[in-house]
């Protein structure tokens, strides 16, 4: 342990209001969800004489809200209360399964969905979920309150798109129109548990009677410096017959919408290419 | 201040707000059971239940604990009188060198007394956070499995 | 039978309840009083000579104890094997992470805040980073040719063999470095008490230590004591490097006048100390069609880093290991152990046998395409059995269990008809996996190499006490593998007492005498040895003195004051004796390596996801002749446990070096199994006795880490039909290798 607790000054707002107003107050100040990404850098010794905001009492945040349209998941709540949610479980199962293997049970007691997404990790478990079923992120800071949807949230590698003093209230999930006629979710990691993953899918499927795609919303992470939707594969698949030639040509235009690379956990041409496969096992309605 | 309860006892911790739950335990309170392996909330020695839930204490600054209930290993058995858990772990091998062990316990524990599912593949899944170099995990499943049932039995 | 009242049967480990209650105390649970925090500054170039030290005047350097390699009383050297290895590099470093200064101060984070504050400036000189660069000498590192030993076996008539024989197979064999990973990090603290210089820690040799710190601070065995605290698993990574980081808080607690404890945190530990050998063995095998072995040439190269340490015996244990289980009549075996500028590598559970004896057994499923026979009856044909003749000559007289292990674990597997139902499924192209089941054997020596135990000379004892109590004397460590629990047993069984009265000494240079290392699978079948003999002598003395063993209480107190006359104690101590018919020859390196072997097969039962490619291991079966189980449950625990860090070996781990460091130094990037990645385990103990082990036992500790990689090779070989050479078998390397 590196860290230096006594370097660091805490502060404890009671109250959403009040934590905007103490960022505010410090530029540069760290917000302190759950903890469990943050206290790992800390442990380093590489926050040493920071000031951190603690959000930990801000009770309006822990809360998730149903709408009939919609379900409001505020930015503290962690992906073990995600999990029991019984509306949650019903309307939006990839996220369920995918808060199911972040980490392992003690991350996911503590890690919160707010501060998986302000994170910002290129391997994020929640964020393919959340791209496909199109997860609007409420923001509040000195200026007020914004929404940003998710595919305008991520800015990059470890980056977003909040301003300097902007916290995130809650993710907003649309409940679709329509059941869709598909859905799955695959995380592939370095291990059965506690992993980070290589390459994780999310997708979403609807069909016409007549068997066509009425719309499909794909999705990867750890592909690219953010997640990423599938746009090219997305437009291919629209009001085409699902068949294996199809599935082929949406996965050759995988690479229009990601780029892997090579680092500590895989390599590029693994990625793409068991990226493939789980998009064309998907598309094809194989079970693994 | 930062006010704790832990293992049913109320504690003022007066040290640095920031400073790590497993810290104020083991240097602070001298609950030394916890332990820390890895720093990085990724071997699961250092677990500790906070309001019930195992947490990995090394990840937690005591300011966001304050006034929450803790448990330790410490609150389980004592050598002259081990819990249920603690025997089966003692009769069917699930401790060898005994560092992973009270983190091990701790995530058992909650586990069963949540009412979690006792198959192979559940106690499983309820310990992936707490890794183990000396066993190969199946004598602490079966510690676990064994404990569940001979509860089953008692009751 | 008074005998056996504990021998054989699973008593309950003996420091058990103080190890689940968190009462067991670990070095950093101890609260030593005005203890400081001691921290290491390393070199962050992998060669080079250091110009210049520079420490930030703003920084309080008075508040601090700051050690360099100026300030060693005796020797700068970490005394092993070989006097290569500074304990501060003193103006040259070798390798990343190489020591260079010490810092202690009252406070934890103040202390790594000064190490932050110390520039070292360097004039870099060339590095070999790998075997190659080490070979093509990129950088002379040891001698004029960097080799830090080599060894040659030659039996019968090589080229006499390969004339011989129908077919000729050849290979290569790569295996990868591997992290002990023990969970316990290192930790030692050091302190002055009355002139003696006391060290305590998580450690596996006590006597190593002393040695080290004998020469380092220029003192006799008397003014240096070293105690063993609980031990948070070693499995190897706890036999050497723990004199370093000793000999660190010595020189520390000297130069501060006070305790200082040095704890390293997990990503110190993991890059700057020992790993498994990297190794490649090259196989060239002469069969003859109905695939009688007559040939055997075999190269082997490990990669030793940057200091000698032990690779000289690893190297050893490995060569010794290399031809496998198998009788040949022609073999050559020729090793070599290089050094490159990285961190040493050193001793882990099997000692360069695993990596051999991958080779030995993954050229089997080659010879298998080659000649059109499957590897089990190519196996089964030139397996050793008793009276075979092994590759340094040795007759192997008694304690052959390789054979029914191997019939065991086909039976309990289902091994032939796995093999045709795997077929047909992957003939099945719909199927979402490939399926693969693959057989591994092996033997595995215990105790030291050759001579070792006689150049030990290893010591154990009993002692009764005048208040009643009997205790085992042995330097011999618990380390999670259930030594103190097996030595009460065999000493009690030897005395025929209750196990109840028997009391395990901590591992004290002051009390215990020198048992040797706890390595080399020797801690049963040898020093349980001692203990069983020295514990003959306290019963005889007991019969002879006090007309019988007690069976009470109070006739023990009786007894115990007869036999202690008025002393406070009465020691029983024996010396390693060599069995009479144990013979080697260091110089031609023929002869009996080893006084006897264990065995073990293991039949891996796997499926490789298409889609994917993660394996997954659905079921082991193994069946393991340890000669006897001393205590069945702790001997299971040592084969599951063994056999999966085989496993994380085989399948995920492994180190990933830039520029001569792990950069994968977190438990969070070096993967380890955790409980979902492993699968369940069917496990046969067999029992060959060995006329030689206390009760017949053999050694366990490294045994179940040879066989778990060649298995899973040849399973991923059934499954996909690929050879694959290099592991860890990643996703990654699977679906390179089918493209």
């Amino acid at each position: 342990m590196r860290g230096d607790p006594r370097s660091m000054t805490v502060l404890s707002p009671r109250s959403a209001a009040e934590a905007v107003r103490s960022l505010a107050e410090n530029a540069g100040a760290l917000p302190l969800a759950g903890g469990t990404d943050l206290m790992v850098v800390w442990n380093l010794g590489l926050l040493n004489g920071k000031v951190v905001v603690d959000l930990s009492r801000v009770g309006e945040w822990k809360k998730i809200s149903v709408a009939k349209n919609a379900v409001r998941i505020g930015s503290l709540v962690t992906h073990s209360e995600i999990q029991r949610h019984a509306v949650i479980r019903a309307r939006f199962p990839l996220l369920v399964q995918a808060c199911s293997v972040v980490g392992a049970a003690q991350i996911q007691n503590r890690g919160t969905l707010g501060g998986n997404i302000a994170n910002a990790s290129p391997a994020g478990d929640t964020f393919p979920p959340l791209a496909v079923y199109e997860a609007v992120v409420h923001c509040v800071g000195p200026d007020g309150k914004r929404v940003l949807p998710i595919d305008m949230f991520f800015a990059g590698v470890k980056k977003t798109n909040l301003k300097p003093g902007e916290l995130i209230e809650a993710i907003e999930l649309p409940v679709p129109a329509t059941a869709p006629s598909r859905a799955a979710f695959r995380k592939v990691g370095t291990r059965a548990a506690q992993s980070i993953s290589k390459t994780m899918f999310a997708g979403l499927l609807w069909l016409k009677k007549d068997g066509t795609v009425a719309d499909a919303r794909l999705s990867f992470g750890s592909l690219a410096p953010t997640v990423k939707r599938l746009r090219s594969a997305e437009r291919l698949l629209a009001g085409r017959r699902l068949d294996a030639a199809t599935a082929a040509a949406a996965a050759a235009v995988l690479t229009d919408d990601v780029s892997p690379i090579d680092d500590i956990r895989s390599t590029r041409d693994y990625r793409l290419e068991v990226s493939r496969n789980l998009l064309v096992q998907f598309l094809e309605g194989r079970k693994r | 201040m930062i006010t704790l309860t832990v293992n049913g006892r109320k504690k003022k911790f007066a040290g640095a707000p920031f400073t790590r739950l497993i810290d104020a335990l083991r240097e602070e309170f001298r609950l030394t059971g916890t332990k820390e392996g890895c720093g990085e909330g990724e071997c699961g020695a250092c677990t500790v239940l906070l309001d019930g839930e195992p947490v990995n204490s090394c990840l937690i600054p005591a300011c966001s604990a304050d006034g929450r209930r803790i448990e330790t290993v410490e609150s389980l058995g004592t050598p002259e009188k081990l819990s249920r858990l603690q025997e089966s772990f003692l009769v069917c091998g699930g401790a060898q060198c005994g560092i992973c062990t009270p983190g091990m316990l701790m995530s058992a524990h909650s586990h069963l007394k949540a009412g979690g599912k006792t198959d192979d593949e559940s106690v499983r899944t309820a310990l992936a956070g707490n890794l183990c170099r000396c066993t190969g995990y199946q004598d602490i499943v079966k510690s676990v499995i064994g404990a569940a049932k001979k509860g089953a039995k008692r009751k | 039978m008074a005998l056996m009242a504990n021998v054989g049967k699973s008593v309950l480990r003996r420091e058990g309840p103080e190890k689940l209650t968190g009462r067991a105390l670990y070095l950093d649970d101890h609260a030593i009083p005005g203890c400081w925090h001691g921290v290491t500054v390393r070199s962050t170039i992998p060669s080079g000579r250091v110009k210049a030290v520079r420490f930030d005047p703003s920084f309080p350097w008075k508040e601090c104890a700051i050690v360099t390699a100026r300030d060693i009383p005796g020797k700068n050297v970490v005394t092993l094997i070989e006097p290569d290895q500074p304990l501060l590099a003193d103006g040259v470093v070798r390798h990343r992470e190489e020591p260079i200064l010490l810092i202690a101060h009252p406070d934890r984070a103040t202390a790594y805040e000064a190490a932050k504050r110390v520039t070292v400036e360097y004039e870099p000189l060339p590095a070999a980073l790998t075997l190659e660069d080490s070979l093509a000498l990129k950088n002379k590192i040891f001698k004029d040719d960097n080799v830090f030993k080599s060894y040659l076996i030659e039996k019968g008539d090589l080229a006499a063999g390969f004339a011989q024989a129908d077919f000729v197979v050849e290979g290569e064999y790569r295996s990868p470095a591997q992290e002990q990973a023990y969970i316990e990090n290192n930790a030692i603290a050091a302190w002055e008490e009355d002139g003696v210089m006391v060290v305590s820690g998580s450690l596996q040799c006590p006597y190593y230590v002393v040695k080290a710190l004998k020469a380092l601070l220029g003192r006799d065995e008397t003014k240096v004591r070293v105690i063993q605290t609980v031990t948070g698993g070693g499995f190897g990574g706890k036999e050497e490097y723990p004199s370093m980081i000793a000999g660190h808080a010595a020189l520390l607690a000297l130069k501060a006048g006070r305790p200082v404890k040095i704890v390293y945190d997990r990503h110190e530990d993991m890059a700057a100390t020992t790993k498994r050998h990297p190794c490649v063995v090259r196989q060239k095998v002469g069969l003859k069609k109905d695939g009688t072995l007559v040939a055997q040439d075999i190269d082997v190269l490990m990669d030793g880093g940057a200091y000698a340490t032990l690779s000289s015996v690893v190297l050893s244990r490995g060569t010794l290991h290399a031809a496998g289980a198998y009788t040949c009549p022609n073999v050559r075996v020729r090793s070599r152990a290089m050094a490159t500028n990285t961190p040493p590598n050193g001793a882990f559970r099997g000692f360069g046998a695993p990596q051999t004896l991958f080779a030995a057994e993954l050229h089997w499923e080659k010879i298998a395409d080659v000649l059109g026979i499957d590897s089990l009856t190519l196996k089964r044909k030139n397996l050793f059995q008793l009276g075979s003749v092994t590759a340094t000559g040795q007759i192997l007289r008694e304690s052959v269990g390789a054979q029914e292990c191997l019939d065991v674990v086909l039976k309990r597997s289902k091994y032939a008809a796995k093999r045709k139902e795997y077929d047909r499924w992957n003939k099945d192209r719909g199927n979402p996996t490939w399926r693969g089941i693959g057989l591994a054997i092996a033997h595995h020596g215990a105790g030291f190499t050759g001579s070792g135990e006689v150049y030990l000379a290893s010591r154990a004892g009993v002692a009764i006490t005048r208040d009643a109590k009997i205790f085992v004397l042995a330097a011999s460590t618990e380390i999670g593998q259930g030594t103190n629990t097996m030595f009460a047993q065999v000493a009690a069984d030897a005395i025929g007492v209750p196990f109840d009265w028997l009391t395990v000494e901590t591992p004290d240079t002051h009390k215990v005498p020198d048992s040797g290392p706890t390595v080399a699978s020797r801690t049963c079948m040898v020093v349980g040895g001692l203990v069983r003999r020295a514990a003959l002598q306290l019963k005889a003395a007991l019969e002879a003195e006090h007309g019988r063993v007690p069976k009470t209480p109070s006739d023990l107190k009786k007894a115990a004051a007869t036999l202690c006359a008025g002393k406070a104690a009465r020691r029983f101590e024996v010396e390693y004796e060599k069995p009479p018919e144990v013979n080697w020859d260091d110089k031609t390196y023929m002869g009996d390596a080893y006084g006897c072997y264990s065995y073990a097969a293991f039949a891996a039962d796997l499926e490789i996801d298409k889609a994917t490619y993660e394996v997954r291991v659905r079921k082991v079966t193994t069946a393991q002749d340890v000669g006897k189980a001393l205590n069945p449950t702790l001997c299971e625990g040592q084969i599951i446990g063994g056999s999966t860090q085989g496993l994380g070996w085989a399948l995920l781990e492994e180190p990933v070096y830039k520029d001569g460091v792990m950069i994968n130094a977190q438990l969070t990037n070096y993967i380890i199994p955790t409980s979902l990645d492993t699968p369940p385990f069917d496990v046969t103990i067999v029992e060959r006795p060995y006329s030689r082990g206390p009760f017949g036992a053999k050694g366990v500790g490294e045994l179940p880490m040879d066989v778990p990689a060649p298995a899973v090779a040849a399973a991923i070989k059934h499954a996909t039909g690929r050879l694959m050479t290099v592991f860890p078998f990643t996703p990654e390397r699977i679906a390179e290798a089918l493209s």
